[in-house]
C-alpha cells in the first residue's frame, strides 16, 4: 500500500506542475494577478509532494520491501543501512526521482529567496521551471517507473553494484544534479526575462547567485566523483574523458562562462545575447548529459539493458525545451542590444575572451563526446576517441585561459592602456615564468618543458591574485575574495594535474608473503594475506609496509572483495595520503601458489587536484554570499540593491 | 534575425545526430575475423579431458560455435534455444567453454541441458582472445571451408535465431556442396 502511496504523490506533483505552468506564464502574459499569485503555493505543493514520493522509497529500501521491483534489484537485506538509502539512487529510477526531487528543492529555493523580484518575473520564471518538472515527472512515470511492483516479491534482493557501496557515491550523485539542476534556475531567469520582453539586465544581476551555487554544487559533484575513481576503481586514475564523465565536464566549463559572462552583462550592459544563450546552453548541457548516462546511446557494449524508449523520450524532451529555447532566443535576441561599449584593451575583452575560449574547450569536448557516434550514424565504422585526443586539445586551450585571467583582474573596465596593465603585472610574469622554469629544471629530470609551463601558468595565477588580493585590501568585499579564491583553487588543481601525470611512478609485480619492491624511493614489504569476512562480502586483504630510508614510515591495507549477492570482484586500495604525495597499493589477481600481482604508485601533489577544487567552490560560496546579491524587499516590490556594495566592486 | 537563428540549426542537427544514434545497436560490433578463416586451436574437451577439440574438426561442415560460461547469466538467458536448436535440426554446434571451472561448467549442462557436439574447455581465455570474445555469450556461424560469415555479440534472442542465423546457415549449406 505505502508504494502506491508514493506513486499517487508523483501523479499529484505531475498535476501540481501542470497547473503551475499554464497559470504562472498564461497568468504573467495576461497580467492576471490571481494567476500570477498561485505560482509559490503550487510550487511549494509541488515540492512537498516530491519529497513524500521520495521518502516513501527510501521507506521501501529501509524497510527491504522486494515487492517493489527497484528495491529488489538494487538492495539486499545484508546491505548496511547507510547504503541501503543510497542505493535508492543507485540506478535509473531512483535517480529520476532524486533529479526531479533537487528540481523541487530549488523551486522551493526560488519561492523562499524571490520575495523580492517582481511577481510577474517569479511566475514566469516557476512556471518555466513547472515545465521543467512536466518532463521529467512524465519521463518517471510513463518510463522508469521507481515503484513498480513485482507480482512474486522475491525473498532476497540482487544487492547493490558494489562499486557504489561507498561513502564517495553516496554524496556524489545528490551533489551533481544539485549542479545540473540548479542551472535550471539561470535558465529559467534568461527565459523569463525573454518572456518578459525584458531589455534591462536586472535578470542578470538576479540570477548571478543562482548561477554561481549551482556552479558550486557542480564543482564539488565532479571532484567526488573523481576522487571517488581514483580510490575506489583499483588502478590509481583520477579522470578518464569517458561520455559519463564529460557529461558533467561540459556544463561546467560553459557554466564557469557564464558566471564570467553574467558578471559583465550585469556590470557593463554587454554581452546580452551570448549571457542569454549561455544560460540556454549551461541547463541544455545538463540535459544532454542525463540523455547521454540514461539512454544508453553511448555506453559500453556491456549495456544489455539499457532501453531505447527511454532514449526516445528524453530526445523529445530536450528537443522541445532546448528547441523551444532557442526559437524563443532566434525572436528575442534581435531587440536585445548591448549599450556598454568598450575599447579592445578592456576587462570587457579579456572576459569575453575567457568565456569565449571556455566554450570552443567545451565544443570540442562535446565533438569529442559525440564523435564516435557521428561517425557510427554515418556508417563509417566503430571508434572510440580517448585520453590522447581531450588531453591534446583540451591543455593548450586552457593555458591562454589561464594566462587572460592574469591580466584580466588587472584591467580596468571598458577602457585601459597595455602600459598600466603591463606595469601592474610584469613582475608577476617574469617571476612565474623563472620560478617555474627553475623548478622544472632543478626538481624533475623528466617532462622538463611540460611541469615548466603548468607550475609557470600556476604561479601566475597565484601571484596575480594575490597582488591583486593586496592591493584592494583597504575595499575588500566578499565578492572579490570569492572570486580570488576560486582562481587560487584552479592554480592549485593545474598544480596537481601537472605534477601528478607527469612524475608518478608505477610498478606492477607478482609478489608473495615477505616479498619486497622499491618504487620512487620507498621500499614496499607484503607482510601478510588473509581473509576477511564483510558485512556481504568475502575479502582477501594484504597487508603492506612501506619503509623509507630503512624506516617503517607507514602500513597500507588494500582489499580484494567478492560480494555474496551478485559474486562480483572489487578492489579497494591502500593509500596514504599526504599534501605532497600519495602512496597507493591496491591488489590485484590471484596467481598461483600464494603469489599476488600488486600495483603500487607513487603520485606527487595528486590530492592538490580536489583541494583547488574545494577552494573554487569556497570561492562560489563566498562570492554569492556578497551582500550586493541581497534583495531588499520592499512595498512596491521593486529592487533596491545596496548601492554602496554595488559600487565597491564595480 | 538570421544570425540569430544559428543556435537553434545547430541544435536541430545535434538532435537529429542523436536521434540515428539511438536506432543504433550498441551489440553490433564490425568483428575483423569476419570472412577470415576461424583462429587455429586445439584444446581438451570439456567432458573427455584427454580428448580434444581442434579447429581443424570443424572443417566441411556448417558449424554454429558458442562461447560459454557458466557463470554468465546471459549465458542461461540463451541456451534453451541452443538446446531446441539441437534437438530439431542436424546442426552442428560446438561449445567453448571460457574461464571457467571444469566442475561448475559439468554441472551447469546437466541442469540446464547439453546442446554441443563439444565443448573446448578454454580455462584461461586464450582461445577466447584469439576469436577476439569481450563479452560471454558470443556466436560464431563457419562456413564448409571454416571461415567465419557471421558473428553475434550477447544472448542470442529468438528473433535473430529465426531471422538471421537459420537463414544464414540454409545458405551457407546450399552454397557450398
Amino acid at each position: 500500500m505505502i508504494p502506491e502511496l508514493g506513486q499517487f504523490a508523483l501523479i499529484l506533483a505531475l498535476c501540481m506542475a501542470i497547473i503551475l505552468s499554464i497559470f504562472s506564464i498564461a497568468g504573467a502574459a495576461r497580467n492576471n494577478t490571481d494567476w500570477m499569485s498561485l505560482a509559490v503555493p503550487l510550487a511549494r505543493t509541488q515540492f512537498l509532494c516530491l519529497v513524500i514520493a521520495f521518502a516513501v522509497l527510501v521507506y521501501a529500501f529501509i524497510t527491504n520491501d522486494f515487492s517493489v521491483t527497484y528495491v529488489a534489484n538494487n538492495s539486499n537485506t545484508l546491505l548496511p543501512l547507510q547504503y541501503r538509502i543510497s542505493a535508492v539512487w543507485g540506478a535509473h529510477e531512483g535517480s529520476l526521482l532524486l533529479w526531479a526531487l533537487i528540481l523541487g528543492i530549488w523551486m522551493f529555493a526560488v519561492t523562499l529567496f524571490s520575495g523580492g523580484l517582481p511577481e510577474e518575473f517569479v511566475a514566469r520564471v516557476l512556471g518555466v521551471m513547472g515545465l521543467i518538472s512536466i518532463g521529467f515527472l512524465l519521463f518517471l512515470l510513463l518510463t522508469s517507473n521507481p515503484f513498480e511492483r513485482i507480482l512474486m516479491a522475491p525473498a532476497e534482493g540482487a544487492d547493490l553494484n558494489p562499486l557504489l557501496q561507498d561513502f564517495g557515491l553516496i554524496i556524489h550523485p545528490p551533489m551533481l544534479y544539485f549542479g545540473y539542476v540548479g542551472f535550471s534556475v539561470a535558465f529559467s531567469f534568461a527565459i523569463a526575462a525573454m518572456l518578459g520582453g525584458q531589455t534591462d539586465t536586472s535578470w542578470a544581476r538576479w540570477a548571478r547567485p543562482w548561477t554561481i551555487i549551482s556552479w558550486v554544487f557542480l564543482t564539488l559533484g565532479i571532484a567526488l566523483g573523481s576522487w571517488w575513481a581514483y580510490y575506489e576503481l583499483g588502478w590509481g586514475g583520477w579522470w578518464f574523458w569517458d561520455p559519463v564523465e564529460n557529461a558533467s565536464f561540459m556544463p561546467w566549463l560553459a557554466g564557469t562562462a557564464l558566471i564570467h559572462s553574467l558578471a559583465a552583462t550585469e556590470k557593463r550592459d554587454i554581452f546580452k545575447n551570448w549571457t542569454i544563450l549561455l544560460a540556454i546552453c549551461v541547463f541544455s548541457l545538463s540535459l544532454l548529459g542525463t540523455f547521454l548516462v540514461r539512454s544508453g546511446v553511448l555506453t559500453s557494449v556491456h549495456a544489455f539493458a539499457s532501453d531505447p524508449t527511454r532514449g526516445v523520450f528524453i530526445l523529445i524532451f530536450l528537443g522541445v525545451v532546448v528547441g523551444g529555447s532557442l526559437l524563443l532566443y532566434a525572436i528575442r535576441a534581435p531587440a536585445l542590444t548591448s549599450t556598454g561599449k568598450f575599447s579592445f584593451i578592456s576587462r570587457d575583452t579579456f572576459l569575453l575572451i575567457n568565456s569565449v575560449l571556455l566554450v570552443v574547450v567545451m565544443l570540442t569536448i562535446l565533438l569529442g563526446t559525440l564523435y564516435p557516434l557521428i561517425i557510427e550514424a554515418m556508417g563509417l565504422g566503430k571508434l572510440s576517441v580517448g585520453a590522447p585526443y581531450f588531453n591534446a586539445v583540451f591543455v593548450p586551450l586552457m593555458i591562454p585561459v589561464a594566462i587572460a585571467l592574469g591580466f584580466g583582474i588587472f584591467t580596468h573596465w571598458r577602457k585601459d592602456q597595455w602600459s598600466r596593465i603591463w606595469a601592474k603585472t610584469r613582475m608577476a610574469a617574469i617571476a612565474s615564468v623563472v620560478v617555474g622554469g627553475l623548478m622544472a629544471i632543478m626538481l624533475v629530470d623528466s617532462a622538463v618543458l611540460k611541469t615548466a609551463v603548468g607550475v609557470s601558468v600556476a604561479l601566475w595565477i597565484f601571484i596575480t591574485n594575490i597582488i591583486s588580493l593586496f592591493a584592494r585590501r583597504k575595499s575588500l568585499t566578499l565578492g572579490f575574495c570569492g572570486m580570488s579564491c576560486a582562481h587560487i583553487g584552479l592554480g592549485i588543481t593545474i598544480i596537481g594535474i601537472t605534477i601528478s601525470s607527469n612524475h608518478s611512478q608505477e610498478v606492477h609485480k607478482r609478489m608473495g608473503p615477505g616479498d619486497r619492491v622499491d618504487v620512487a624511493g620507498h621500499t614496499f614489504e607484503l607482510a601478510k594475506i588473509s581473509q576477511i569476512p564483510g558485512p556481504n562480502y568475502q575479502a582477501t586483504e594484504a597487508i603492506i609496509n612501506v619503509y623509507r630510508n630503512g624506516e617503517i614510515i607507514t602500513t597500507l591495507r588494500s582489499q580484494k572483495r567478492i560480494y555474496f549477492a551478485r559474486g562480483n570482484p572489487m578492489t579497494e586500495a591502500g593509500i596514504d595520503a599526504g599534501l605532497t604525495r600519495d602512496i597507493y597499493v591496491s591488489l590485484g589477481e590471484p596467481l598461483e601458489g600464494n603469489d599476488w600481482s600488486l600495483r603500487f604508485y607513487y603520485k606527487p601533489f595528486v590530492r592538490w587536484i580536489w583541494l583547488g577544487a574545494l577552494f573554487m567552490g569556497l570561492g562560489g560560496i563566498l562570492a554569492a554570499s556578497d551582500k550586493r546579491f541581497r534583495l531588499k524587499r520592499t512595498k512596491k516590490s521593486a529592487i533596491i540593491v545596496d548601492e554602496d556594495a554595488a559600487l565597491s566592486t564595480a | 534575425m538570421n544570425r540569430y537563428l544559428l543556435p537553434l540549426a545547430l541544435f536541430v542537427v545535434l538532435v537529429l545526430l542523436l536521434a540515428v544514434g539511438l536506432g543504433i545497436d550498441p551489440k553490433l560490433v564490425p568483428s575483423p575475423l569476419i570472412d577470415k578463416p576461424l583462429p587455429v586451436f586445439n584444446l581438451p574437451k570439456l567432458k573427455v579431458p584427454d580428448d580434444s577439440v581442434k579447429s581443424s574438426d570443424f572443417l566441411g561442415d556448417v558449424v554454429l560455435l558458442n562461447v560459454w560460461a557458466s557463470w554468465c547469466v546471459a549465458c542461461r538467458a540463451e541456451h534453451p534455444l541452443l538446446v531446441e536448436l539441437s534437438k530439431n535440426s542436424e546442426m552442428l554446434i560446438y561449445g567453448v567453454n571460457y574461464k571457467d571451472t571444469r566442475a561448475d561448467a559439468l554441472q551447469w549442462l546437466q541442469r540446464f541441458g547439453d546442446p554441443y557436439r563439444a565443448s573446448a574447455f578454454d580455462q584461461h581465455g586464450l582461445t577466447g582472445i584469439d576469436l577476439g570474445v569481450y563479452g560471454v555469450p558470443e556466436t560464431y556461424i563457419m562456413d564448409r571451408a571454416g571461415i567465419i560469415r557471421y558473428k553475434h555479440i550477447g544472448p542470442i534472442t529468438r528473433e535473430v535465431l529465426d531471422n538471421t542465423i537459420l537463414p544464414l546457415i540454409e545458405k551457407l549449406k546450399a552454397s557450398s556442396t
